[in-house]
C-alpha cells in the first residue's frame, strides 16, 4: 500500500501500545523527523515510562513540533494518540503552521500487541490497558475526518504494515523547479485589448481574436496571471478564453483572485452580493453558452492559491503572501493569498484597512502580487504590487522575471470608476520601515566576504542607542567605515610603528603587490553626492531636505551641525564631479566616497579643548615651574644635576607634543578653509568600485581633485615586494612624510579583496609616525623606559574586528546597489557600529 | 606636578624640622603609580622653600596595575593631565611623605608646629571646576590671600580660550598642619575628577581632621558632596566607546544637563505636575495596561505603580543604562514574583517598529519627543500611530513660549542640551492635529503646570484617542 503524504505535513501515528509504531517510523522517516512521547518523557524525567511525567513530556513534544513546523519540516508524532484530547492539540499545531495533518492508524489485533508488550521488561502494565486503548482507537477511526485530518491511512494487518510505502508529494503550489523566465501580469479585469497589447509588447504572438485567442512566446517565456481576470471590464469572456487556453497549453500559470472566487460562488448558484463589478461578469457570461460557464467554473476551481517558483526565489499570489504562509496549504493561506489580511479597522472611504504585510516582510523570496491598485509599482522589502488599475483607467503592468523590469500599457479608457482615487503613495511615508527585530539581540549576519559575523547582544544594544539618538536617517547610511589595525609593533628603535613591519605583515600573508597611501590627519567622513536634486528622494528616499547628498561621520552622525557648510561642500564636490566628467564616466547620478576632512580641529574642537590642548598647557606650565625650582635647588647643591637633565628632556617631549597636535589645526571661519581628501570611490548606481584596484581609485580621484580647490589628492606609491628597491623607496617616503609631521601611511594590498593562506587578508594596515603617536600614547611615550613598556601590544582582536567590519561595510554597499530592502542594508551598517563598541585597545 | 611651600618665619630653615625633611637633602618616596620627591630650592635664614614634586607614571596610569589585556579599556587615556596637575595624588603624597607635619607633630620644634607662621603655598597648575569664584569661595573663608591666574589653552589658538587650570598662590599666617590639611582636602574637591587615588576611608579621615574649620566653612556641603562622590558614571562602557571621540563630554553632559533642566524647572515642581497630569489622563480613559516609552530612570512608572487600576506597566527606553536605573528604582529584583510580573522593561527605540509596543491600552511619552531629530519625527509617527496604534497616546513636551520666563535661559536656548527642538504652543497644536488627522485619532491639548497669561503653561500635553475606540473604554484593539 502506498501512503501519499504532503511533503510538509504533521504525521500523527495512532496505535495501541505494542502496535509497532516506533518500528514503523524508524523504517520510513529520518530519526530527526520523529518526536516520540517516550523519548520526551525520558528527556524530562530520565524514565521513558514515567507516566507522571506525561504532561511535561507532551509540552516538550508540542514545543519542538511547533519549531519544526514553523521551519517547514515534516514532523512525525510517535505516541499512542488514541484519545481525542491527545490529537486535538496536534491538529491545532498543524493548522497554526498551515500544514496538513496526516493520520496513520496501526490497527493491529490486540493479542499481538499484548504479546509484544510482554516481551518488554519495561512495559509492566496489564492487558486491560491495551484493551481500553483498542476501544479508544476504534472510536478514533470514526472521528478522525471530523477532527480535521486530511489524509487518513489505516493499516489493519501485519502484512499491510510491512508492505506500506510512504510517498512524499510536493504541494500543488510548489513549482520551485520552474525557472521561467516569466512575465507576471497584474489585475486584468476584462481588459482584453490592453492584455493583448501588453502580451504583444512582451514579445508574445497573440492570435485568434476574441473567440479563440491564444498567445505564445517564441522564446518559451511563461506568463503568470496574478488573478482578478474577471469583473468590471468590457471583455471578460475573451480574457478568460485567452488565459484558459494559455494555462491549458502550458504557456501560462494563473493564481485566483478574490473576484474569481466570488464569481465561482455565483456560477455555483450560491447567494452572492452583486457588487464591485460582478454585474459585468454576470451580464457578459450570461450571453455565453452554458458549457463555457461550466468550463470557467471548473477552471477556477482548479486554480492553486499561490505558487512558489524559480528555486524558491519568487512567490506569486493575488493579494501577496506573508512569509509564514509561503509554500504551505490551509484555508488561511488561501484566504490570505486571495484577500490579504485586514486590521479590523476601516478607512475614511469605509474600506477595510489592510494589514501592511509588505512593510513587515523579511522573507528571502520575492513576492509579486496584484489586488491593490497603485499608481506606480514600488519594491517594498522584496515585494512588488503590480496592479496599476487598468480597468480604472490606469495601466496594465507586467514584471519580467528574473530581469525585474516592468512593462506597461495604458488603459484605452476608464471602464469602471474607482471607489478610492489612485494617488501616489504619500510622500511622508516611507514604505520600507525598520523593525526592532532587524537589529536587536544577538545576530548573525552573512556577508559575501565573511560567511558569518556574530553581533553580540550588548553591542547591538549600544548601537541601537547611538543609532537612534545621533545617526542620520538610515536611508542615507549605506556604509560605515571599518576600523583599521596598525602594523605589528617595531621590536626596537625610537618608535612603535614603521612601514617595514606593515610590509612584513603582507609578506607573511603572501601578498606581493601593495600600495602605500599618505594618511591624512583629519576626521573620517563618508560623503554621498548627488548629481541633481531629485536623486536624494528618488534613490535614497531622503525626506530631510539634503538634496546635494550628505556628509556623515564614522558613527553615522551628521558631520556638520551647520547645514550650509554641508550643502556647500557637497555642491563643490558635485561641480567637481561634473567638471571632471566622472558622472558620465562612471555612469551614475550619485557617488559614495570615503574621505578625510581637514583640519582635525574642525570636528575635534571639543576634544582638542578638553583634552589635547588642555594637557599641553598643563604640562608646559607644570614642567616649566619644576625646572625653575629644580634649577635653584641644583645651584645650591640641594638636588642632583642629572634629575634636572631628565626634567628638561620631559619638557622637550611636551613641546614636541604641542607641535604634533598644532599641525592638524587651523581656524575655519568659512567653507574655503576646509579640505576634503577622498581616498575611496565606494559606490555609484548599480555597482560598487571594490573590483577596481586602489591605483584606479587614486588615479580617478586625482582627476576629481584637479577640479575642486577644496579637494586634496592623496599621495601614494606602488610597491612590489619582489623588488626591494620599491620597498626601500616606500620606507624613505614614509620617513620623509612623518619627519614633516605627517600622520603616517596606510599600506594596502593593491586589490580590495585578497585571500591569503589564512583567509581574508587585512584590507589596510596603518603605519603611524613617531611624532603623531604622541597624540595616542601620550606626550612622553618616547622616553625609552616608556617605549619598552608600550611595545608589547597584541593586535589579534583589532584585526579580527577590522576584517569583520570591512566585510560588513562592503556588504552594505553591495546590498544597496543591488536595490535590496533597507533592512538588509541597515543590518550591515548597524553591525559595523555594534562591532565598534567591542572592547579593544583604543590606541591601536 | 609641583607644590612649593615657603615661609619667612625666622629661622626659615625651621621649615625642615616642621616637615621632618632636612633642607640640605633630596627626599624621595615611591608611591603606587608614581613617586614623590621633596627638595629645597631655597633655604636661608630669611626664606625657605620646600618643593614637593610628584612624578606620576603616565604609562602605569593608563594601564592600571598588572598586565592588562588588549581588550580592557584603559583606566585613563594616555593623553592625560594627571601627571601635570594638582589632584588627589597630592593628597596621597602629603599623607605619605609629610604625615607627621600633617598631624601637627614635630619632634624638634613641637611649639613651632603649634604656632601660626607666615606661609605661602604655590601650585602652578590647579584644575578648578567651578572656576575662579569657586576657587576663592574655597580658600578665602579660611583666611587666605588668594592670587590666581587662569591658563590659556594654547597661545597659538587664542580662539580656543582658557583652560580649566589656574596657577594658584595662597598666603596666610597659620599652622603648617592646617595649610597641609586644607590642601589635602580642597585640591581634590577643586579638581572634582572621577579618578581618586585616595581611599574612601582616607578622605573620611581628612574630613574628620578638618574638624572645626570644615564645620564652619560656607561651602561645606559642596566640599563633602564632591569629596565623597565616587565615579557617578552614567554611561555604559560600550556606549562610551561609541561616543567618546565625537562627544568627549557626553558623560558629563548627561548628568549636568539633567541637573540643569531640573534646576530650571525646580520652582515649579513641574515634574510632579507632569506625572499627576499624565496619571489623571490615564484614569480618565480607564487604561489598565500602560506603556511608558522613553521611561528613562522610571519616575513615571514608579508613580503609576501606586495605582492598583493599572494592571500592567511597560517601560521602554533606548538606553540600557536608563533601564537598569529604572529597574533599581522599581526594586524589580526584590519584588515578589506576582508583583514583578506587572512590569515589563525592555530596550526599544521610537524609530524602529516594535511588536512589543502593541497590546497596551495607552502609551505615554513624557518629555521624550523633543530628544528626536526633527527629520526623524516621521519615522517615530509611523511607529507610534501607524504601527503601535494604542487606543490612547499621551505625549508631553516643553512649551517654548514659556522659555521667555526662565531668567537664566539665554534667548533661543533649549532647556536641555539634548533637546533637538522645543515647540511653541502653536507648533505643537499644528503637529498634533496633522498627526491625528492622518492616522485617525482625535486629540486634546492640555496645559501642565501653572499657566502664564501670555506664555501659557511650562509644559504641554496632548491626549490622542483612536477614532474607533468606544468612549470611556481603554481596551486596546
Amino acid at each position: 500500500m502506498t501512503l501519499t503524504i504532503p511533503q510538509l505535513s504533521l504525521v500523527v501515528l495512532i496505535g495501541v501500545s505494542g502496535s509497532g509504531k516506533s518500528t514503523f517510523v524508524r523504517r520510513h522517516f529520518l530519526p530527526t523527523e520523529v518526536l516520540s512521547s517516550d523519548a520526551c518523557r525520558a528527556l524530562v524525567s530520565d524514565d521513558e515510562n514515567d507516566q507522571s511525567a506525561t504532561r511535561d513530556a507532551f509540552e516538550v513534544l508540542h514545543f519542538i513540533a511547533a519549531k519544526r513546523l514553523a521551519a517547514g519540516r515534516l514532523t512525525v508524532i510517535d505516541a499512542t494518540n488514541v484519545q481525542p484530547e491527545a490529537r486535538k492539540p496536534l491538529v491545532e499545531l498543524a493548522r497554526r503552521w498551515h500544514c496538513l495533518p496526516v493520520a496513520i492508524v496501526l490497527d493491529l489485533p490486540a493479542p499481538l500487541c499484548q504479546a509484544r508488550n510482554r516481551e518488554r521488561a519495561d512495559r509492566a502494565f496489564g492487558p486491560h490497558v491495551i484493551r481500553s486503548q483498542a476501544d479508544q482507537l476504534q472510536r478514533a477511526l470514526r472521528s478522525l475526518k471530523r477532527e480535521g485530518f486530511r489524509h487518513i491511512y489505516r493499516l489493519d494487518s501485519l502484512e499491510a504494515v510491512e508492505s506500506a510505502v510512504i510517498e512524499r508529494q510536493p504541494l500543488w503550489n510548489d513549482r520551485r523547479g520552474e525557472t521561467g523566465p516569466f512575465d507576471l501580469i497584474g489585475d486584468v479585469h476584462g481588459c482584453f485589448e490592453e492584455l493583448c497589447a501588453l502580451l504583444t509588447q512582451l514579445g508574445y504572438v497573440v492570435e485568434g481574436g476574441e473567440d479563440q485567442p491564444t498567445a505564445r512566446h517564441p522564446a518559451g517565456r511563461q506568463a503568470v496571471f496574478l488573478g482578478d481576470l474577471v469583473d468590471r471590464g468590457p471583455k471578460i469572456p475573451a480574457v478568460l478564453r485567452l488565459v484558459m487556453a494559455m494555462t491549458a497549453a502550458g504557456e501560462a500559470l494563473c493564481v485566483p483572485g478574490n473576484h474569481e472566487a466570488k464569481l465561482m460562488k455565483w456560477l455555483d448558484g450560491r447567494p452572492v452580493r452583486i457588487g464591485h463589478g460582478l454585474a459585468e461578469s454576470i451580464a457578459q457570461l450570461e450571453r455565453e453558452p452554458a458549457p463555457f460557464r461550466a468550463e470557467v467554473r471548473a477552471w477556477i476551481d482548479g486554480l492553486v492559491s499561490h505558487y512558489v517558483l524559480d528555486g524558491g526565489d519568487l512567490v506569486v499570489a493575488h493579494a501577496g503572501l506573508a512569509e509564514e504562509y509561503q509554500g504551505r496549504g490551509s484555508g488561511k493561506v488561501r484566504a490570505f493569498a486571495l484577500y490579504g489580511e485586514t486590521t479590523g479597522e476601516t478607512d475614511a472611504f469605509g474600506l477595510p484597512v489592510r494589514w501592511d504585510w509588505a512593510a513587515a516582510y523579511r522573507g528571502r523570496a520575492h513576492v509579486v502580487y496584484g489586488h491593490t491598485p497603485v499608481l506606480e509599482p514600488q519594491w517594498v522589502n522584496r515585494t512588488l504590487g503590480i496592479d496599476t488599475g487598468c480597468v480604472f483607467g490606469g495601466r496594465l503592468t507586467a514584471l519580467r522575471w528574473p530581469e525585474k523590469e516592468w512593462v506597461s500599457v495604458a488603459a484605452r479608457q476608464v471602464y469602471y470608476a474607482p471607489v478610492k482615487p489612485l494617488t501616489p503613495s504619500q510622500p511622508e511615508r516611507t514604505p520600507d520601515r525598520l523593525d526592532i527585530g532587524d537589529v536587536l539581540g544577538q545576530r548573525v549576519i552573512t556577508t559575501r566576504l565573511f560567511p558569518t559575523i556574530t553581533i553580540r547582544e550588548e553591542n547591538a544594544g549600544a548601537a541601537l542607542e547611538v543609532m537612534s539618538r545621533f545617526a542620520v536617517d538610515p536611508h542615507w547610511l549605506i556604509y560605515l567605515p571599518p576600523t583599521m589595525s596598525p602594523s605589528q609593533t617595531r621590536p626596537e628603535g625610537d618608535s612603535l610603528e614603521h612601514p617595514r613591519e606593515g610590509l612584513d605583515d603582507y609578506r607573511r600573508a603572501g601578498v606581493r603587490r601593495l600600495i602605500g597611501q599618505e594618511k591624512h590627519m583629519g576626521s573620517r567622513v563618508v560623503a554621498i553626492v548627488t548629481r541633481d536634486d531629485g536623486v536624494a528622494a528618488r534613490r535614497f528616499q531622503a525626506r530631510d531636505g539634503r538634496h546635494h547628498g550628505i556628509l556623515y561621520t564614522r558613527t553615522g552622525r551628521p558631520f556638520f551641525a551647520d547645514p550650509a557648510l554641508e550643502s556647500g561642500l557637497l555642491a563643490h564636490l558635485r561641480a567637481a564631479l561634473e567638471a571632471s566628467g566622472l558622472w558620465d564616466g562612471l555612469e551614475t547620478d550619485w557617488l559614495c566616497l570615503d574621505a578625510e576632512l581637514l583640519p582635525w580641529s574642525a570636528k575635534a574642537r571639543e576634544l582638542l579643548k578638553t583634552q589635547y590642548a588642555a594637557v599641553g598647557t598643563a604640562a608646559r606650565t607644570a614642567l616649566a615651574a619644576a625646572v625653575d625650582r629644580l634649577t635653584q635647588a641644583v645651584a645650591r647643591n640641594g638636588a642632583p644635576a642629572d634629575r634636572l637633565a631628565t626634567l628638561r628632556e620631559r619638557q622637550q617631549m611636551v613641546a614636541a607634543y604641542g607641535e604634533s597636535y598644532r599641525r592638524y589645526c587651523w581656524e575655519t571661519p568659512s567653507l574655503a578653509d576646509y579640505r576634503l581628501a577622498p581616498f575611496h570611490l565606494l559606490a555609484g548606481e548599480g555597482r560598487t568600485f571594490s573590483d577596481c584596484d586602489h591605483a584606479w581609485h587614486m588615479a580617478t580621484l586625482e582627476r576629481l581633485c584637479a577640479h575642486g580647490e577644496l579637494l586634496q589628492p592623496t599621495a601614494y606609491r606602488l610597491v612590489d615586494l619582489d623588488e626591494p628597491a620599491s620597498e626601500e623607496a616606500l620606507i624613505a617616503w614614509w620617513e620623509q612624510l612623518t619627519a614633516a609631521g605627517g600622520e603616517g601611511m596606510v599600506v594596502k594590498p593593491l586589490e580590495w579583496v585578497v585571500r591569503g593562506r589564512r583567509g581574508l587578508v587585512q584590507p589596510a594596515i596603518k603605519c603611524r609616525g613617531r611624532e603623531y603617536l604622541r597624540l595616542i600614547y601620550g606626550p612622553e611615550y618616547t622616553a625609552p623606559a616608556n617605549l619598552e613598556r608600550l611595545r608589547p601590544r597584541t593586535l589579534g582582536r583589532k584585526r579580527a574586528l577590522a576584517l569583520r567590519e570591512y566585510a560588513l561595510g562592503l556588504e552594505a554597499l553591495e546590498r544597496f546597489v543591488a536595490a535590496e530592502p533597507l533592512y538588509r542594508v541597515h543590518e550591515c551598517v548597524f553591525g559595523v557600529l555594534a562591532l565598534e563598541s567591542e572592547p579593544v585597545d583604543p590606541r591601536l | 606636578m609641583l607644590l612649593t611651600i615657603t615661609t619667612t618665619h625666622r629661622p626659615a630653615t625651621d621649615l625642615g624640622y616642621l616637615l621632618a625633611k632636612h633642607p640640605g637633602r633630596w627626599h624621595e618616596k615611591d608611591l603606587s603609580q608614581g613617586r614623590a620627591i621633596l627638595f629645597y630650592p631655597e633655604a636661608s635664614e630669611e626664606r625657605c622653600t620646600a618643593a614637593l614634586l610628584l612624578e606620576i607614571d603616565p604609562v602605569a596610569l593608563a594601564r592600571g596595575r598588572g598586565a592588562r589585556h588588549e581588550s580592557q579599556a584603559p583606566l585613563e587615556p594616555y593623553v592625560n593631565d594627571r601627571p601635570y596637575v594638582a589632584s588627589s595624588f597630592l593628597s596621597v603624597a602629603i599623607t605619605r611623605l609629610l604625615g607627621s607635619a600633617l598631624k601637627g607633630r614635630s619632634t624638634e620644634r613641637p611649639d613651632l608646629a603649634d604656632t601660626p607662621i607666615p606661609l605661602e603655598a604655590e601650585l602652578p597648575v590647579v584644575p578648578a571646576r567651578g572656576g575662579e569664584p569657586f576657587l576663592r569661595a574655597l580658600f578665602e573663608p579660611l583666611g587666605y590671600a588668594v592670587d590666581c591666574a587662569r591658563l590659556a589653552l594654547d597661545p597659538q589658538f587664542p580662539s580656543w580660550g582658557n583652560s580649566r587650570y589656574f596657577s594658584l598662590r595662597l598666603r596666610q599666617t597659620l599652622r603648617l598642619a592646617d595649610l597641609l590639611t586644607h590642601l589635602a582636602v580642597l585640591i581634590p574637591v577643586l579638581d572634582d575628577a572621577k579618578h581618586y587615588w585616595v581611599g574612601e576611608d582616607e578622605i573620611d579621615k581628612l574630613l574628620q581632621s578638618g574638624g572645626d574649620w570644615l564645620a564652619g566653612h560656607p561651602q561645606r556641603e559642596e566640599i563633602t558632596r564632591r569629596a565623597l562622590r565616587r565615579d557617578p558614571r552614567l554611561v555604559s562602557e560600550a556606549l562610551r566607546r561609541l561616543t567618546d571621540e565625537e562627544d568627549p563630554t557626553l558623560d558629563a553632559h548627561e548628568q549636568s544637563a539633567g541637573d540643569e533642566e531640573d534646576a530650571l524647572e525646580r520652582d515649579l515642581t513641574l515634574n510632579q505636575c507632569r506625572l499627576e497630569a499624565v496619571l489623571a489622563a490615564l484614569r480618565e480613559v480607564g487604561a489598565g495596561r500602560v506603556l511608558d516609552l522613553g521611561c528613562g530612570d522610571g519616575r513615571l512608572l514608579q508613580r503609576l505603580a501606586a495605582e492598583p487600576s493599572l494592571t500592567h506597566l511597560g517601560g521602554g527606553d533606548v538606553s540600557p543604562r536608563a533601564l537598569s536605573l529604572a529597574a533599581r528604582r522599581l526594586h524589580l529584583d526584590n519584588l515578589p514574583e506576582r508583583q514583578r510580573q506587572r512590569f515589563d522593561l525592555f530596550q526599544g527605540s521610537l524609530l524602529y517598529r516594535d511588536a512589543r509596543f502593541r497590546g497596551f491600552d495607552a502609551i505615554t511619552l513624557v518629555e521624550v519627543i523633543e530628544h528626536l531629530e526633527p527629520n526623524r519625527l516621521a519615522a517615530c509617527e509611523q511607529v507610534l500611530f501607524a504601527e503601535a496604534r494604542p487606543a490612547t497616546l499621551i505625549l508631553t513636551t516643553p512649551n517654548r513660549d514659556y522659555n521667555a520666563l526662565f531668567a537664566s535661559l539665554p534667548a533661543g536656548a533649549f532647556r536641555h542640551r539634548d533637546h533637538r527642538f522645543e515647540w511653541s504652543r502653536a507648533e505643537f497644536a499644528h503637529w498634533c492635529e496633522a498627526v491625528a488627522e492622518q492616522h485617525g485619532y482625535a486629540v486634546r491639548i492640555l496645559p501642565i503646570g501653572e499657566v502664564h497669561p501670555v506664555q501659557g503653561p511650562p509644559t504641554q500635553m496632548a491626549v490622542f484617542r483612536r477614532h474607533d475606540t468606544p468612549a470611556g473604554q481603554g481596551a486596546a484593539a
